[in-house]
């Protein structure tokens, strides 16, 4: 028989899962291009509670019409594993990968980053812009837009370097992804 | 969109194609389905299809008298007859009112294609009069919806619709269908023709975790089956395989809230139904078992209470269509996606080959154990001379229906009597229990027992029923009514919304907060108001004379049964327990009253 509970705000529906590992994922997933299919994705992290992280998506075949979405997801083994499901069962997802679980990928991002400078500061974003291979795609008497690509870690590195000289704006892609070597994803 | 431009170039390639309107085409696509009845309710963006049912006679409508009314008819239909449930709203409150139908049928696996009208596609997003987002709205409610702005492409989404509603994990399925698009001429693509999409999920298993799950059952100690809906959406053979599999091996067998029927409860391996208001040898057998197989089952929290104590020592194997269903809330040994009919087929097919056989002794062992939890005799209550316990109503309902011959078909509402009438009413075969499990809608009784009914001309219908749930889709009378449905409504009436009466005296301190009805209708003049009969029975003496008649009426009848106001529904595993913690109605008292 029940015996009697000492906790006094003990919930009916128990404990939630306690502090698990959580980790990150890359999936890669791809959808017929029609209205609604983004909605679709972004209505069911939203409704059953699973965290995104970034998202990008466009067409990647025009004669097939399908879209490539790159989602990064955050939550522990068995949410991304549920995250994987339950995108295959959306009638427009053709096919779902979680890049991180199947090996080797590679991934990248891109980012616009206007920096407001003059004199020493100018010289010294050239210099760093210089080092990590940012280009520079607009330029003014006081401003640069630099473009950047390369890992979130990359571009969050050189977003760190530019705040102290001026940095403005930045616009940011999201990570696209691709797995390594000859196989079909 | 993907399957209209593979649409359109079928279209060129057929010779000749047939020129009509939208709302033709619907018509049209329906027959080719095989549709024979819908439930709608008329409205200004769909009178195009209302116009076109007019002129034809091989769709009968059915006019509910709310759209949600409408949508539970259809899931009573599919549900008691196999079928696709279809449904015709206008757009605006139309679809909106049919939502909580549309969620109900996703819970519960339901096939349904519903058409909403909706503005004509140069008002969309103009806040137009009935204009709402309906694809926006349904889009978490639905296993897919469209909007379709092409009538070029209305015939192949009609038919796609109907495969993607019927095909792999069931679910309702909704169509937008703006008006100028139901006037307008387009080309008709048949069913054969059509594209349906390339949405092919698995349905047969995978035969290596076919025959190691039947090496694992055969050689199991403390073995059970725990079956669900699933059984049930897979056809009635399924059912059929599934009694001769157990037969086979002899094995005891539970079930969930969906899945009452696939099994005959008159045999002795049922052990009657799991979970919160299960039985208590289904609950310990579930708990104690070393090999637990689930077929067409989810593991709801109703069923598994605590998950963490979820019994701890078995070997589990999981048969469900749907992947996304496995390792969810239960991690599982020996997962299998696949239709639960192939799957169990396959089961039976290995067993048969391998000439397996059962370890007897064990069985045995296991079998005198679960004859003690059975001595327990959990559904036992004290009776009374003078007022009528619920539990007693549906025991005489249960002989009545028993010595009828007809086949008879239950439909309930949600609170106590739904847990009641699963616990007290045994059911023998699939698709004759229509209870609305995974949303718990109340008010899903009535229009679902119209719906089955209507599938089912010759079948004895009954609604068994509470008088707070009956009150929230009433108006279905009317239809009842109005198409010479002989319904009968049981209700037990305490004047409580039971079960959450039942909560607030075990768990929140004996405060009934707006849980008691103070004016409620003379439920016998309601009937009688609405051209049915209705009936009353106050004392125990009185029960079964009004069984008898109500079994005998031609119209639809309201049996307002006045039940005890106290009774709380026992067994109960209070939530986040585990199936072993179950309380019984002899020790009522020891509920820990502080849990919240």
């Amino acid at each position: 028989m029940v015996v009697k509970s000492k906790k006094q705000n003990f919930s009916v529906y128990g404990d939630g899962p306690g502090n698990r590992t959580i980790e990150r994922h890359t999936l890669s997933v791809l959808v017929d291009n029609e209205p609604g299919v983004l909605a679709r994705v972004i209505g069911l992290f939203s409704g059953r509670g699973y965290n995104i992280e970034s998202l990008t998506v466009a067409e990647t075949n025009k004669e097939l019409n399908q879209s490539r979405m790159t989602i990064v997801a955050i939550g522990t083994p068995a949410v991304i594993d549920q995250i994987r499901h339950q995108l295959e069962r959306l009638v427009p997802v053709h096919k779902v990968n979680d890049l991180t679980e199947e090996g080797e990928h590679v991934e990248r991002e891109l980012a616009l980053v206007k920096v407001i400078c003059t004199g020493e500061k100018r010289i010294e974003a050239l210099r760093s812009a210089n080092i990590f291979r940012a280009r520079v795609v607009d330029s003014t008497q006081e401003s640069f837009v630099f473009e950047i690509t390369g890992s979130a870690d990359k571009v969050n590195a050189f977003i760190d370097l530019m705040i102290p000289l001026g940095m403005v704006n930045i616009s940011r892609t999201g990570s696209a992804a691709i797995s390594r070597g000859p196989n079909e994803m | 969109m993907k399957t209209v431009l593979k649409n359109k170039s079928k279209t060129v390639t057929s010779e000749k194609t047939k020129r009509m309107s939208g709302a033709e085409m619907v018509i049209e696509a329906l027959v080719e389905q095989g549709v024979d009845t819908i439930f709608g309710y008329p409205g200004g963006a769909v009178l195009p299809i209302y116009d076109a049912l007019f002129q034809q006679d091989k769709i009968k409508h059915i006019l509910c008298r709310h759209e949600q009314g409408a949508a539970h008819a259809a899931e009573g239909y599919a549900r008691s007859t196999g079928k696709i449930g279809v449904l015709l709203v206008t757009s605006g409150p139309g679809a909106t009112n049919a939502v909580t139908g549309l969620t109900d049928a996703l819970l519960d696996s339901i096939p349904l294609v519903c058409i909403t009208g909706q503005v004509p596609t140069f008002l969309i997003g103009n806040d137009a009069f009935q204009e709402a987002d309906t694809t926006g709205i349904t889009r978490p409610c639905t296993k897919h919806n469209y909007l379709v702005k092409d009538v070029d492409q209305l015939a192949n989404v009609l038919h796609e619709a109907f495969h993607v509603s019927g095909t792999g994990r069931p679910g309702p399925v909704v169509i937008d269908l703006p008006k100028d698009v139901q006037f307008a001429e387009g080309s008709y693509v048949s069913k054969t023709n059509a594209v349906t999409h390339m949405y092919q999920p698995q349905t047969e298993p995978d035969m290596t975790a076919i025959e190691e799950a039947v090496r694992l059952i055969a050689n199991a100690k403390k073995p059970i089956f725990y079956t669900g809906g699933g059984v049930i959406n897979a056809g009635p053979k399924a059912s059929k395989d599934l009694t001769e599999f157990v037969k086979k091996t002899g094995y005891p067998i539970t079930s969930t809230l969906m899945g009452l029927g696939a099994f005959p409860a008159h045999e002795e391996q049922w052990l009657g139904m799991l979970g919160m208001h299960g039985t208590y040898e289904a609950n310990w057998a579930m708990h104690d078992c070393d090999v637990m197989v689930c077929i067409g089952a989810r593991f709801d929290d109703r069923v598994t209470g605590n998950i963490e104590k979820f019994s701890p020592k078995s070997k589990k194997i999981h048969i469900d269509i749907d992947p996304s269903s496995i390792n969810k809330i239960i991690n599982v040994d020996i997962p299998i996606i696949a239709d639960a009919g192939s799957a169990i087929s396959a089961m039976l097919k290995v067993w048969k080959e391998e000439k397996y056989k059962i370890d007897q002794d064990a069985l045995n062992k296991w079998w005198s154990q679960i004859d003690t939890w059975r001595a327990v005799n959990c559904l036992s209550y004290k009776n009374s001379d003078t007022i009528i316990k619920p539990q007693y109503a549906l025991e005489r309902l249960q002989y009545f229906l028993s010595k009828d011959k007809r086949d008879s078909f239950i439909t309930t509402e949600v609170g106590q009597h739904q847990m009641w009438a699963a616990q007290f009413l045994p059911f023998n075969k699939p698709n004759r229990w229509m209870t609305s499990g995974g949303l718990g809608t109340m008010g899903y009784g009535l229009p679902a027992a119209i719906g089955t009914q209507l599938g089912n001309p010759d079948g004895l219908v009954i609604d068994v029923a509470g008088e707070a749930s009956i009150l929230m889709n009433i108006q279905e009378m009317s239809t009842a009514v109005q198409y010479n449905l002989p319904v009968k409504i049981f209700i037990l009436n305490n004047q409580w919304m039971g079960m959450v009466r039942q909560w607030q005296e075990l768990l929140h301190g004996e405060r009934y907060s707006e849980s008691y009805t103070e004016s409620l209708p003379d439920f016998v003049k309601l009937a009688e108001a609405y051209g049915g009969i209705g009936l009353r029975a106050e004392t125990p003496d009185e029960l079964d004379d009004v069984i008898e008649q109500m079994l005998k009426t031609d119209r639809v009848t309201i049996v307002d049964v006045r039940t005890c106001q106290s009774e709380n529904c026992f067994p109960m595993i209070p939530s986040g327990k585990a199936h072993n913690e179950m309380i019984l109605a002899a020790d009522a008292d020891k509920f820990d009253k502080k849990l919240v």
